[in-house]
Formats: C-alpha cells, sequence, structure tokens
C-alpha cells in the first residue's frame, strides 16, 4: 500500500540533494497577507535516503509520552510498516485489556458444523461491526442458499467465504487504489467530511508522512468558520514544521485556496493539503460551498485538486453511507480515511461505502500523535471485522 | 431500502386486515420488519433484541381497533414503546443546591463537548445565570482558544487555561475564581478521550473527585452506530454521568445511538444539539426522536410548526370548504402564502418523512422558492370569477393570465392541473375519518396517516 510513497520517492532521489535548503530560502514571507506562519528553520531530513534501505524498522513500541519535537526518525519512516495495526492497538490499549479482551475466532472454534446458533451469532458480531442489516442479511443468505446445496459444510470453510466476500467489497475500487501524485507541480490534496471526525488531526498525521519522505508541504486553513480552527492548523503546522497559510477567521475560504495556490507554484511546493470546514452533508449552502473551494483550486492548477479526501469516522453508524454518498455527489470523492479506530468500533459502514460508490480507503487513524497513521490493509481490516469483543 | 415503515407494516398485514387479534404468529413478520427498520437506525444490535421481546409481549392479544390497521396499531404501540424508554418526559438540568453549580462536559473526540459547551453557556446566561466557562483540554491543539472565542461571542467569562496546567488543576482554580467573582454556573469542557483510554478515564475521575460536579453531561454523536452502547457504558460505569446531549441532530442520522444510549446508562437526554450556531441547543424531545428512529420523519415538529402560523379560523374555514368541496383558487393562494410563512421550502420539506432519502437521488424534484412565487402570481393576475371557478378559463384566458402574470401559458396550464389534482384527491380524502376534518387528529399516533 505505500507503493506511491516509494514511486515517489525513487523519482525524488536523485532531484534533491538538500530539500530543506528550499525552505531556508524562505526566510521572509513575499507578502503581507495571506499570512505565512510556520517554522521557517526546517529540521534537515537528510537521514531519509538512508531510511528506505534500512531493514524493518524495530517493533519497540512508540513511548506514549513522546513529545513531537523528538520523534524516533525510524519509527515512522514510510515505506514499511514498523508494526502491525494491532500489535500497536495491543500497545496502546494494555490496561483495558482484562476488561476488553479481543476473542479472536472463538466462534469457529470447536464447532463441526454450521447451524443456526453459528449463523446468529454471525449476524451478531457483523451488525455490531456497523456492517449495517442489508448487508449481513444478503452475506448470510448466500451462505444459507450455499448450506442448501450442500456447497458449505464446516464453518472453517463459511468463515473463509465470507472474509473472501467483504475483503472483494472493499478493493474493489473504481478509482486509482494509491495516490496518484502528477509528473509536475504540487500534489493539491483537499480534505472534506462531517463535523468532528478528525480532519485537521489526519492532515497533521499526512504531512508528517510526506516530510518524511522529505517532501515539501504546504498547509492551507480554508476552515474559516469554526473557532480556533485556524490555530488548531498551525499547531499542526508547527509540530510538522511545515508552513500554513491562513487569512482571518470568517474570512472567504476560496479566497484562502486561491491565494495559497499561488503561493504553492510560486516556491514550487510538492504536497499541498487543503484543510475544509467540517459540515453536514444534508446542508446545501455549506456542499456547495466546498464545490466552489474545488472549482477555484481547479482554476489555478488543472486537474488540481489531485485527491479528494473524505474523512470518516469508525464511530459513525449508517449515516456515514449518506455522508460518502453527498460528499461524493458534490466534489467526488477520490479515496477515504477512517478515523479513530483505536476505540471499540469497527468501522463496518465503510465496506458498504466502498461497495456502493467504489471509492478506495488509503488510511486508517488509530491515535492522536504524528505517526497515529497508518495505510489501510484490507486483510487486517476484514480480521478485525470479524473479531468479537467480550465483557461488554 | 429505506421506506417507510408504515408502508412496510402495511404490506406486511394485507392479508390480515379485518382480523380481530394480533397474535404471535400474525406479528412475526411484523417485528422482523420493526427489527430491520430499529437496525437501520443504528439501535444496538442486542437493545433492538430485547425492544422486539418487550413489544411483542404488549402487542399479542391487543385487539384491532376499528380505525386502525393492523399495521397502524403495531406502529402505535411500537411508538408508545420507544417514547416510555427514551425518557417518557424531558428532564431539566439541576441547577439547585450548592452554589456554585458545576456542569462537566466528557464524551469522545469531536462529539461535540466545546460547541455544546458554548450553546449551554448562552441558554443559561438567557435564564439569568452568571455562567463560567473553563476549558479543560490541553491536549487537543486550539482546544482552549476554540472555547475563548465562544466565550467572547456570547459574552461569557472563560478561564484562563494553560496547557502546562493539568486538568485537575484547572477546574480547582476555576472553582475558587468563579466563587470570588459570583459566577454561579461552571461549564467544565473536558478534553475528547477514548473510553478505553484508562489513563485519561482517570484523569476525568480525579477531576470529578475534585469539585464534585453536580451535573455530568455526557455529549454523544447522533451519528454513532453500535458502538454506542460500549462507549455510553463505559463513561457511565467510571463517571455515574447524569444525563446525555445528543449531537449533530440536524442532519439525517435516524439517531437510534439515543435509544442505545438511554438502554444502557439509564440516564435521562436532556439536550439535543441541532446546528453550528450557539443557539442551536434543543431541548429533547422522545417523542419526536422515537419517529424519527422509526423512519417516520419529524411529523410532530412540522404540524407544530403549521399550527404556530395557521391562522386558526382560516385553518377552519378552510376545512369547512373542504367538506364541501368549494376549495377555491383563492384558497389555493392562501395556502401559498401560509407555507411560504413556514420557513424555506428545504426547512419544511426536511421534515417530511422519506424526504431526506429522497433529496438524495440527484434529479429528484428540488424545493422551489421560484415556482411558488410564479403559481402566486398566475393565481392573481385571475379574475375573482375565475378564481371561484377554473373550469371557465379558457385558451384565451389562459393567454391573458400568462402575459399577466409575466408567464407562459404553459406555466398556467400547470398550476391549474395541479390545483384540479389537489380537488380530486381532495374529494377522494372526503369522508375517511381523521384525515381532513382533523377531528380525530391528536389521537392517532404520530406519523402514522398516510397523507
Amino acid at each position: 500500500m505505500l507503493g506511491w510513497f516509494k514511486k515517489k520517492f525513487g523519482k525524488k532521489e536523485e532531484q534533491i540533494p538538500a530539500p530543506d535548503q528550499e525552505h531556508l530560502d524562505q526566510t521572509e514571507p513575499d507578502q503581507a497577507e495571506p499570512s505565512l506562519t510556520g517554522d521557517i528553520s526546517l529540521e534537515p531530513p537528510p537521514l531519509i535516503l538512508e531510511d528506505t534501505q534500512e531493514p524493518p524498522a524495530s517493533i519497540e513500541p512508540l513511548p506514549q509520552t513522546s513529545s513531537f519535537s523528538d520523534l524516533p526518525k525510524k519509527e515512522a519512516s514510510p515505506g514499511k510498516k514498523s508494526s502491525s495495526m494491532f500489535q500497536r492497538l495491543s500497545e496502546r490499549l494494555t490496561k483495558t485489556k482484562e476488561s476488553l479482551v479481543y476473542r479472536i475466532d472463538t466462534l469457529f472454534l470447536g464447532k463441526k458444523e454450521i447451524d443456526k446458533e453459528l449463523l446468529d451469532d454471525l449476524e451478531e458480531i457483523l451488525i455490531t461491526a456497523d456492517l449495517g442489516i442489508n448487508t449481513v442479511q444478503e452475506l448470510l443468505d448466500e451462505a444459507r442458499r450455499k448450506l442448501k446445496r450442500k456447497e458449505l459444510s464446516d464453518p472453517q470453510t463459511l468463515k473463509k467465504v465470507l472474509k473472501e466476500k467483504i475483503r472483494s467489497f472493499i478493493t474493489e475500487s473504481d478509482r486509482p487504489a494509491e495516490l496518484v501524485m502528477p509528473d509536475k507541480g504540487p500534489f493539491i490534496i483537499m480534505v472534506v467530511g462531517v463535523n468532528g471526525v478528525g480532519k485537521t488531526t489526519t492532515i497533521g498525521k499526512i504531512t508528517h508522512k510526506f516530510t518524511n519522505a522529505g517532501q515539501s508541504v504546504l498547509l492551507v486553513a480554508a476552515d474559516t468558520f469554526r473557532a480556533a480552527a485556524v490555530a488548531q492548523l498551525k499547531i499542526w503546522g508547527e509540530r510538522n514544521n511545515v508552513q500554513v497559510v491562513s487569512q482571518h477567521e470568517g474570512a472567504d475560504p476560496s479566497s484562502v485556496v486561491y491565494d495559497a495556490m499561488d503561493i504553492a507554484l510560486a516556491k514550487n511546493y510538492d504536497v499541498v493539503i487543503v484543510d475544509t470546514a467540517g459540515r453536514l452533508h444534508t446542508q446545501v449552502n455549506l456542499m456547495e460551498e466546498l464545490k466552489k473551494i474545488k472549482r477555484v483550486i481547479g482554476k489555478k492548477i488543472a486537474d488540481a485538486p489531485h485527491e479528494v479526501m473524505l474523512i470518516l469516522d469508525a464511530t459513525t453508524g449508517q449515516n456515514a453511507i449518506s455522508q460518502a454518498k453527498l460528499f461524493n455527489a458534490t466534489v467526488d470523492i477520490t479515496g477515504l480515511t477512517l478515523t479513530k479506530l483505536d476505540g471499540t468500533a469497527k468501522g463496518g459502514i465503510v465496506v458498504n461505502i466502498c461497495r456502493e460508490l467504489k471509492i478506495p480507503i488509503r488510511f486508517i487513524g488509530i491515535g492522536e500523535q504524528l505517526e497515529d497513521l497508518r495505510d489501510f490493509d484490507p486483510n487486517e481490516f476484514v480480521e478485525a471485522l470479524f473479531q468479537e469483543k467480550e465483557g461488554r | 431500502m429505506f421506506e417507510n415503515l408504515t408502508d412496510r407494516l402495511e404490506g406486511v398485514f394485507k392479508k390480515l386486515r379485518g382480523h380481530g387479534k394480533l397474535t404471535e404468529e400474525n406479528i412475526q413478520d411484523a417485528m422482523g420488519e420493526v427489527r430491520m427498520a430499529l437496525l437501520e437506525a443504528d439501535v444496538n444490535f442486542n437493545v433492538v433484541k430485547q425492544f422486539i421481546a418487550t413489544v411483542t409481549e404488549k402487542a399479542v392479544g391487543v385487539e384491532v381497533s376499528q380505525a386502525l390497521s393492523p399495521g397502524q396499531q403495531i406502529i402505535k404501540i411500537v411508538h408508545e414503546e420507544l417514547v416510555a424508554l427514551l425518557g417518557g418526559n424531558t428532564e431539566q438540568i439541576r441547577l439547585d443546591g450548592r452554589q456554585p453549580v458545576i456542569i462537566m462536559m466528557a464524551g469522545l473526540q469531536g462529539s461535540g463537548k466545546t460547541t455544546t459547551s458554548g450553546k449551554l453557556a448562552r441558554m443559561l446566561k438567557e435564564k439569568g445565570r452568571r455562567p463560567y466557562l473553563v476549558p479543560a483540554d490541553v491536549y487537543r491543539p486550539a482546544a482552549i482558544e476554540q472555547l475563548q472565542i465562544l466565550g467572547g461571542k456570547i459574552d461569557v467569562p472563560v478561564h484562563p487555561s494553560t496547557t502546562e496546567t493539568k486538568p485537575v488543576d484547572i477546574c480547582r482554580q476555576a472553582v475558587a475564581v468563579a466563587r470570588a467573582k459570583n459566577y454561579d454556573t461552571l461549564i467544565i469542557d473536558t478534553a475528547g478521550r477514548l473510553h478505553v483510554d484508562e489513563l485519561l478515564m482517570g484523569e476525568l475521575k480525579e477531576i470529578q473527585a475534585a469539585i464534585r460536579p453536580s451535573e455530568v453531561l455526557f455529549v454523544a454523536d447522533a451519528m454513532t452506530g453500535q458502538d454506542a452502547v460500549t462507549v455510553a457504558g463505559k463513561f457511565n460505569e467510571d463517571l455515574e454521568i447524569t444525563g446525555v446531549v445528543l449531537t449533530k441532530m440536524e442532519g439525517d442520522a435516524r439517531g437510534g445511538a439515543a435509544l442505545s444510549i438511554k438502554n444502557v446508562t439509564g440516564k435521562p437526554i436532556k439536550f439535543t444539539g441541532v446546528g453550528e450556531g450557539l443557539d442551536a441547543l434543543e431541548i429533547f424531545h422522545p417523542d419526536r426522536t422515537a419517529s424519527r428512529i422509526l423512519g417516520m420523519g419529524d411529523v410532530l415538529t412540522l404540524i407544530e410548526k403549521a399550527e404556530a402560523v395557521v391562522d386558526k379560523k382560516k385553518a377552519d374555514k378552510l376545512i369547512n370548504k373542504l367538506r364541501q368541496n368549494t376549495f377555491t383558487l383563492e384558497d389555493f393562494l392562501d395556502q401559498i402564502q401560509q407555507i411560504k410563512k413556514m420557513g424555506s421550502l428545504e426547512q419544511i420539506m426536511a421534515m417530511i418523512p422519506g424526504i431526506n432519502k429522497l433529496k438524495q437521488l440527484k434529479d429528484a424534484p428540488q424545493p422551489n422558492e421560484k415556482e411558488l412565487s410564479k403559481t402566486e402570481a398566475i393565481i392573481r393576475s385571475m379574475t375573482r370569477k375565475e378564481r371561484h371557478n377554473y373550469a371557465i378559463i379558457n385558451t384565451s384566458r389562459r393567454q391573458r393570465i400568462a402575459s399577466g402574470s409575466g408567464t407562459d401559458v404553459a406555466d398556467v396550464n400547470r398550476v391549474i392541473k395541479s390545483y384540479s389534482t389537489m380537488l380530486k384527491m381532495m374529494q377522494k380524502m372526503r369522508g375517511k375519518p381523521g384525515l381532513i376534518t382533523g377531528q380525530k387528529r391528536r389521537k392517532l399516533p404520530k406519523g402514522l396517516r398516510k397523507n
């Protein structure tokens, strides 16, 4: 899944002897407005080239209290998985393990044949994972049919068949499964979603991934509505040592974006990430505003935004479908990120979204730290769906 | 996929119409439909199971009344039970007892605690309280600043917290400040946290022990799915919450989480957040939420709204006219003006069952204020005689009306056609109890009428 990083990275290798040089040149912001913030003295990331050649990073847990300035460089090095999602999760959740033990596949253990009880239990597991009653019934009806025709008999095969089916739902997308960066010019990412799903936090984490790969990133504070949203993005900008384009609260987001595109082009940024205000998908006027922001980006840079990323909260239930549909109808979503998977919610609703809209899932968010963003792994995700939690 | 539960139950009961009693067998399919509706609304799996069992028990043996079809009867029972479970009545927050009163907000990340704190402060200030906002979220970037900005907007003082201070110390200091400055209500905005994060849950317990809030409000997103029970259960277990605030209710989520949370915590839902504006906080209405969970829309709000706008005398007159079949184009015009008074068409549409789903279809007819004004203009361009008897409007009259109202003949035709269809519909409806006369309306469970 990290192919996009490697691809881009390989290309970059020869081109940038010292990517930080560029930043050091920008000692003064060009114009008075929009204001440019962010630490100019970028910590040089010269180690990256070696990083990719290193063997997979160690699995040592990241200290919970790690401050952002002294992150171990290796830990979140892109291009390889430092630790699997579950290792990471269990590290984070050790203390609650006694109360919420994950019981893997106990359901299938010790069962010789598929009976009604097993199917009922399966139904419960899948519905409580927010997979939605209709999809679950469809899956189980098919299983029942196969059972009748004697094509299926033992529980292990049933499990395999179901997992395979669900995996096919989430991997069948008609859009590129990986981020495709343009050959030339900045890679523009526009981040959208309803209120409180974690857009700004996710942007902070994505920025970390890019800067680690030696890319220069420009953040755009187009959430001019919510109180202190700009300040929040600026703090993430500081943590990542990248610049943030912003205007005053209440400014027209399209105007912020317009200026930002100029800056991105003038300063040759590799990646530009636009943070938009959270909005409920049913608010027609706000959705129109989103359309306008996208249009403005496209006017400045043809083909942009290259990625329109919808952020979904894993704790959301069936309403996520409505969110995805309406956002997709408005701005053509190209990728999904599922946040807050470090809780007990499974986020099963994305299965339906992927299935219906055929949009690939890019990342999952599993915490509040800079490095708590993982590439989506369909296999791990499906395994997690089938885990039952105990101690409710 | 999301048809109205009423319609689906009608389908199930087609064969049953006219039969006397509800039995376990004949309501089994109906309960299957109810189960589907609840699960689609994100009510937790186990809560649904329990609910179905209770309702089945209550429904079995009930006589099907003359006025209601079996489907309607089931809905009535389901709806009543749902309202009872959701709270039965609405509960206010407690402001009596030891002063200053301390209200603590808690919940997952992104559930809307900070915004709700601001809204609550505004509401209390309007009630004559002297609220003091206390930002105790030292983790999320700019969370303190966010509350400070909100406080500035509603002119409510905000405690000068810093991210260097421990949340529990912030709260202790804030209580001291409140005493000194004579603020009578503290609203503590804590950081969002996962229920499985023992460290941060411990911090909340510590704050609670230190300042003993009289209200601990669990703030939850109305869009939450099956996991609502786990989260709410854990917060309640750790903090013994006193109430729930359900946010983001202005969206199109069915809000089954409300039932899940109420069921697992047993604590009243006190408020709902219905928008990003600081005045968008409402008292929780169990009956409306029940209709919404069942996918029956917010019919009651619509009725209330209509009642507030529609002139009672005019309405009575209208009913009379409908009865006597003398509904003229003049009355039609009256109706249009009243609809306009109720708010934007879009707002009204949002409250009608099934509409939200309809809106998602790309080429569904969008509510059009312009059309309404056009219709108004056309009727206004008619003579009195024409308005009373549309049959006389011939081609030349149509042309005159079109040019008089600045529209096309086609537009005029459309208005006349929709008016005549309406007349026909009304003729059909006349004679059925509870439909037009309004006499029986109140007795029927909400959202039950099929137009």
